[in-house]
């Protein structure tokens, strides 16, 4: 029988974050089987830098009656009761979400700021969610009740009373609509709806 | 009648010759054996054999399938005696927490001395269920070879098989109707055990391989799909592109239960309409389940076929919100559906106002070990669908936090639980909103579902849990614990307040010798207790095996452990005796 990993791998019975009742000595947790469960303790956030402490040491002000299990992230055996083939099935999903997302910006969400000529407040948007100019141009559209008329390569929203404008990695001010929707998602720091007349200047260039 | 005549010339017990016959019934044997036979459930068989001497053998001439609940609690050798004309077996092997990596490997349940029983004893055999057994590749050949009336095979949870033993099966079992492997633990060796069926084979009616990773020969799919006519069931793996299904439902329009590969490739436009105009031709359709990977842009291909859909198994689909939203507008007649909680509460408010007939939900956690900030459902999204979803019964419902007034909602919109199984993942989560214990929550289950069979408790639970549990739980037959409760007293609650209960799963508890002796005059009425990592001892467990001889009492002892606390005990009632399989890290006291 192959040993607990707790003890002979990772050798952290010293420290050890345990999820008995108190008066509990021996908890061990042997995972013989157990080829995928990753064991690993997470901090709680009131612990300090310096590592894991001890359960009992735990500082929280709960008005805890009993000193019942403390609510430690301690991933132990078998729990949550998910099988195995659930658990990997999911995990390759996330990585592939994961990777999938690392390629196309930073992370699940991406908010960028949206300011218009004239009001009072910013807004704020998850470029994420649209998938191409058109969908985040209806988007803005419907946000600050303006419009944009059509977009051309060569007169950019000419003729429109707004125009949408973007700050790009370099600090630059940039016209929405000339790169791909990729490399705008991945270079756009917040977003500006200026008056069509500003526009011009940047279209005509 | 040809098991009648077997009959008359076997019997040999007195009390049955054939004065006394006449004395004590006033109908034939034959008579009272078909209408005995035509008794489907177990319960009634049960109680018709209990009347009578004669009632008890025209029972078990009759009895065509057999369902065993624990491997070990009969021996195929007593099995065969009582039911000499049996077609169909029902077997389940491990404990349920062997799910959960709890029960070592090589613990046991083997198939194999079963079916060399069975060859000899149940030549005619049609169809094994299995779930949580241990079936090697020599047993599925055996299998192939045995039964020349073989027709379906089931294995859920085992392990121990490989692909070579599927195409032992595809190869030589030629009444094939039913081939369904789920959830197993199997060496996928190759590809080709999809071309082991013969070009003349054409009977198959339930295909799942859905558990595989690698391709099959999809060829031979195609091509075994194109001549099973009588395809309702087919459940494929992920190795299968959005083309190919197209290709397959094609084939098959006739399908009532369709797993899908993987939901995501570049399709054309051609594509795309293509594979909407076979989901639509598709007017059979209840079940759904598969998707694995996800692109949601081509979910609405799925719309046409969702009106007729019973059960839709999403547990492997991990959408957001606004794409189940979407889907689950066409779903109006989903009585079953299986998500995972990336859903999120938005989802499960969409559920609640798209699908008012569902009577089962469960919801899976994609990534149960997160730490920080990570999302998934709550407590609101629980009470948005017990407010859209009057008939709900069934719940499995993994979440990190819980309050006890939403629980205590949740049954007053749907008091008609039967099975309630709430995981709290974080052990020992006390309600978020008030840090009190979780046990009024559960108290409010079993006081308003009065109905309730199954239930699973999670979170912060003192004593009071159980003391609910005993006092209100009257049809309650399987109660799952972990990290839970204060003393022996509370499972001392259960054992005493419960008429029913038949399967009790305790892990982590501080449940000692105490609460284990107070069960003695009760397990024999149960199937079974597994008690892990609690507080028993090995004298608590020795003394319990020498008070009830007709239970089995094991321990499962690991290296280098304590030798007087007892990590794992599995207790059962048995009329084999004790194993004589048992490997050498599992103690029989």
């Amino acid at each position: 029988m192959e040993p607990s990993i707790y003890q002979s791998e990772l050798n952290l019975e010293a420290t050890e974050l345990r999820l008995g009742l108190p008066g509990r000595t021996n908890n061990k947790r042997s995972s013989p089987e157990d080829r995928s469960m990753s064991i690993s303790i997470s901090k709680n956030s009131s612990v300090d830098s310096s590592g894991p402490s001890n359960a009992t040491d735990h500082d929280d002000d709960d008005d805890d009656h009993q000193n019942s299990v403390q609510p430690a992230k301690v991933q132990v055996v078998g729990w949550p009761p998910v099988r195995s083939f659930r658990r990997n099935s999911m995990q390759q999903q996330k990585q592939k979400k994961d990777e999938h997302n690392n390629n196309n910006g930073d992370g699940s969400a991406m908010y960028v700021k949206v300011s218009m000529a004239g009001a009072p407040y910013l807004r704020k948007i998850d470029l994420n969610i649209y998938n191409s100019y058109s969908q985040l141009l209806n988007a803005l559209q419907n946000l600050f009740k303006c419009s944009f008329g059509e977009y051309s390569e060569r007169e950019g929203y000419n003729g429109s009373e707004y125009a949408p404008t973007y700050e790009d990695k370099d600090g630059d001010w940039m016209l929405v609509g000339d790169v791909p929707w990729d490399m705008f998602t991945c270079s756009c720091k917040r977003l500006r709806i200026v008056k069509g007349s500003e526009a011009k200047g940047l279209a005509s260039l | 009648m040809e098991c009648c005549n077997k009959r008359r010339m076997m019997k040999e017990s007195p009390e049955s010759n054939f004065m006394n016959r006449r004395g004590s019934s006033c109908f034939p044997d034959e008579v009272l054996e078909r209408v005995i036979g035509m008794l489907k459930s177990r319960k009634d068989r049960s109680s018709v054999s209990l009347v009578c001497k004669e009632w008890y053998n025209a029972e078990r001439w009759s009895r065509r399938n057999v369902f065993i609940g624990n491997c070990y609690s009969v021996s195929p050798e007593i099995l065969t005696r009582r039911f000499p004309n049996i077609r169909s077996v029902t077997l389940k092997g491990k404990p349920r927490f062997s799910d959960f990596n709890l029960v070592p490997a090589n613990w046991g349940a083997d198939i194999h001395f079963w079916l060399v029983v069975f060859a000899e004893k149940y030549p005619f055999l049609e169809e094994l269920r299995l779930k949580r057994m241990t079936v090697t590749d020599e047993s599925l050949k055996f299998l192939a070879r045995s039964f020349p009336n073989f027709k379906a095979i089931s294995l859920q949870n085992c392990d121990g098989f490989s692909t070579d033993g599927l195409a032992a099966i595809a190869a030589d079992c030629k009444n094939l109707t039913e081939l369904d492997i789920q959830e197993n633990v199997i060496d996928d060796k190759n590809d080709n055990w999809l071309t082991c069926f013969p070009e003349s084979f054409t009977s198959l009616e339930v295909l799942n391989f859905s558990i595989l990773h690698n391709d099959v020969n999809f060829d031979a799919l195609e091509k075994l799909v194109t001549r099973c006519k009588s395809l309702k069931t087919l459940k494929l793996n992920k190795s299968i592109t959005l083309e190919q299904l197209q290709r397959l439902l094609f084939r098959a329009p006739q399908l009532c239960e369709l797993g899908t590969g993987s939901f995501s490739q570049e399709l054309t436009t051609q594509q795309y309409t293509e594979l909407e105009g076979a989901f639509s031709n598709c007017k059979n359709l209840n079940t759904l389940s598969g998707l694995w990977v996800v692109t949601p842009q081509y979910l609405p291909v799925l719309y046409p076929a969702c009106a007729n859909l019973t059960f839709l198994n999403f547990s492997y689909a991990p959408l957001d919100s606004d794409d189940i939203a979407k889907l689950l507008v066409h779903c109006a007649n989903i009585r079953r559906l299986w998500v995972v909680d990336t859903i999120e509460d938005k989802g499960l408010e969409a559920v609640g106002t798209h699908c008012p007939l569902l009577e089962e939900l469960r919801v899976f956690p994609a990534d149960p070990f997160a730490e920080g900030d990570a999302r998934g459902v709550t407590d609101s999204g629980f009470i948005a669908v017990s407010q859209g979803c009057r008939n709900l019964h069934y719940v499995l419902y993994f979440c990190r936090h819980m309050t006890n007034a939403a629980v205590a909602t949740v049954v007053q919109n749907c008091p008609d639980f039967t099975h309630f199984r709430l995981c709290i993942m974080n052990p020992g989560q006390p309600d978020y909103r008030t840090s009190e214990p979780m046990d009024e929550a559960f108290g409010a289950v079993v006081k308003t579902c009065s109905k309730l069979q199954r239930l699973a408790i999670s979170g912060l639970l003192t004593d009071l849990t159980f003391e609910y549990i005993g006092k209100y739980a009257k049809n309650l037959e399987t109660l799952s614990v972990a990290f839970a409760g204060s003393s022996d007293w509370g499972m001392q609650c259960v054992l005493e307040g419960c008429p029913k209960l038949r399967k009790l799963e305790i892990r982590d508890c501080p449940f000692g010798n105490a609460a284990l002796l107070s069960g003695l005059e009760k397990y024999e009425s149960m199937r079974s207790l597994w008690m892990s990592d609690c507080k028993v001892t090995m004298n608590g467990c020795r003394l319990l095996a020498k008070e009830m001889p007709r239970l089995n009492v094991e321990v499962i002892k690991e290296d280098g452990s304590d030798d007087s606390q007892a990590e794992r005990v599995y207790v059962y009632r048995s009329v084999a005796g004790p194993r004589r399989d048992a490997p050498p890290f599992v103690l029989t006291l």
